[in-house]
């Protein structure tokens, strides 16, 4: 009772010291931008950016050593991408497909993943017709190279053209 | 000339907003896992980023100003290099840093350029047996429709990617996808810097060719003008003669 008949003797100035009404006060550290069960997703190739710091679900990556899905709070890492599906799970439960012909992912220590991609597409834009005479043409190319360069890019064309309609298939 | 260069300037503005968001996606890796380059390290290549065609201002030349006075900082046992992205760099530089010369490449900005454009010079500075420690590449980052500002863009090698200290929270990063990484990301930041400096030059050359027509046109008006008044003063001349020599019979 004394301490509520002192404080009301305050001074006027000392007003601010009383906490407010309905609202707790709160410790916190600075803090990431990035609340950390969230993902700042980056797709982007050299022509189009389709995600640019997107809050995504997960997202599905065909890379060199192996396919792998990322979701918030993943491990960082650093891989390049071979020809393959790309698929972005979003919040809502919805899926997008695309084709990425190569480029590399980076998750970082904040949960933000940049996918850059030199060529991509959404798979329903795909020609079957096409992918399947490029298809043919590749290997024609490996076996009539001669040089290793030429069996090089023979080998990298194959290697497109059977994921491409790996992906149509699914 | 103005019309025909606001057209190129929208177009490569539409261009450059992808390629915005691509660069800074490629530099974000660099930048969170906070990769520095070693100044005293001996091998330094600088890559001027410029075009080939003038007309545009001060593009060319507050870029190889930029690179005059980096190059006369460095200390004597730096062992610079430089190499020219267009030939408006490759004559201004040449006439000073001749036996610093590395390659030049030419057929810049005639065309917008493509990422086969930026994966080609890319390969050439891979491929032109300079071992570099410190990269930076010079380009022109386009701020707005009348100003932009020449900035340097560094480019790490795969040494300073692996002994950086925040590079073992990374997983599963080995010396050959590294290797791919770091020559992927030179690629995505030579196009970057190729995109940005083309905005910017076309901008410029916007301005330049507007401020050529406006000064056409006041010398036009002056001149119009000037020869009116001979033209009338002559006739002038002329009636006085005659007037004087009819007077005199």
């Amino acid at each position: 009772m004394s301490l509520l008949r002192t404080l009301s003797r305050l001074p006027r100035s000392l007003n601010y010291f009383r906490p407010i009404a309905g609202v707790q006060t709160v410790r916190r550290y600075a803090e990431e931008a990035l609340a950390p069960s969230q993902m700042s997703f980056t797709f982007a190739t050299p022509s189009e950016v389709y995600y640019n710091e997107a809050d995504v679900k997960q997202v599905d990556v065909p890379s060199t050593t192996g396919d792998f899905g990322i979701l918030a709070q993943h491990v960082p890492v650093l891989s390049v991408l071979r020809p393959g599906c790309v698929v972005v799970y979003d919040n809502d439960g919805n899926t997008e497909k695309y084709f990425v012909s190569s480029g590399t992912i980076t998750v970082n220590d904040d949960s933000s993943v940049q996918l850059l991609a030199e060529e991509a597409t959404p798979i329903d834009q795909i020609d079957r017709q096409a992918a399947e005479t490029g298809l043919s043409k590749a290997q024609q190319d490996l076996q009539s190279s001669t040089t290793d360069l030429a069996k090089a890019e023979a080998q990298i064309s194959l290697e497109l053209h059977e994921a491409l309609l790996k992906a149509l298939e699914k | 000339m103005k019309m025909v260069s606001a057209s190129k300037y929208n177009r490569a503005e539409r261009e450059l907003k992808p390629a915005k968001a691509y660069g800074l996606g490629a530099s974000a890796f660099y930048n969170r896992a906070e990769i520095t380059q070693d100044e005293t390290k001996p091998n330094h290549l600088l890559v001027a980023m410029s075009s080939d065609r003038g007309l545009c201002g001060g593009i060319h030349s507050s870029i190889c100003k930029a690179i005059k006075a980096d190059v006369a900082e460095k200390p004597a046992d730096v062992d610079v290099k430089i190499a020219c992205i267009g030939d408006k760099s490759r004559l201004i530089l040449q006439r000073v840093f001749s036996d610093k010369m590395l390659f030049h490449v030419s057929n810049i900005g005639k065309k917008p350029s493509t990422f086969g454009d930026a994966a080609n010079i890319a390969n050439a500075i891979v491929e032109s047996g300079f071992e570099f420690d410190v990269g930076k590449l010079y380009y022109n980052r386009f701020k707005s429709v009348v100003s932009f500002q020449t900035t340097t863009v560094p480019v790490f090698t795969v040494d300073a990617i692996s002994n950086s200290d925040k590079i073992s929270i990374y997983d599963d990063v080995d010396s050959e996808v590294l290797q791919n990484y770091c020559e992927f990301s030179l690629v995505n930041l030579v196009y970057f810097t190729l995109k940005e400096g083309a905005c910017s030059e076309l901008s410029a050359r916007m301005t330049a060719m507007e401020a050529a027509s406006k000064n056409a046109g006041e010398m036009i008006d002056k001149l119009t003008l000037k020869y009116n008044r001979t033209r009338q003063a002559v006739i002038t001349r002329e009636l006085i003669e005659i007037i004087s020599g009819a007077a005199a019979l």
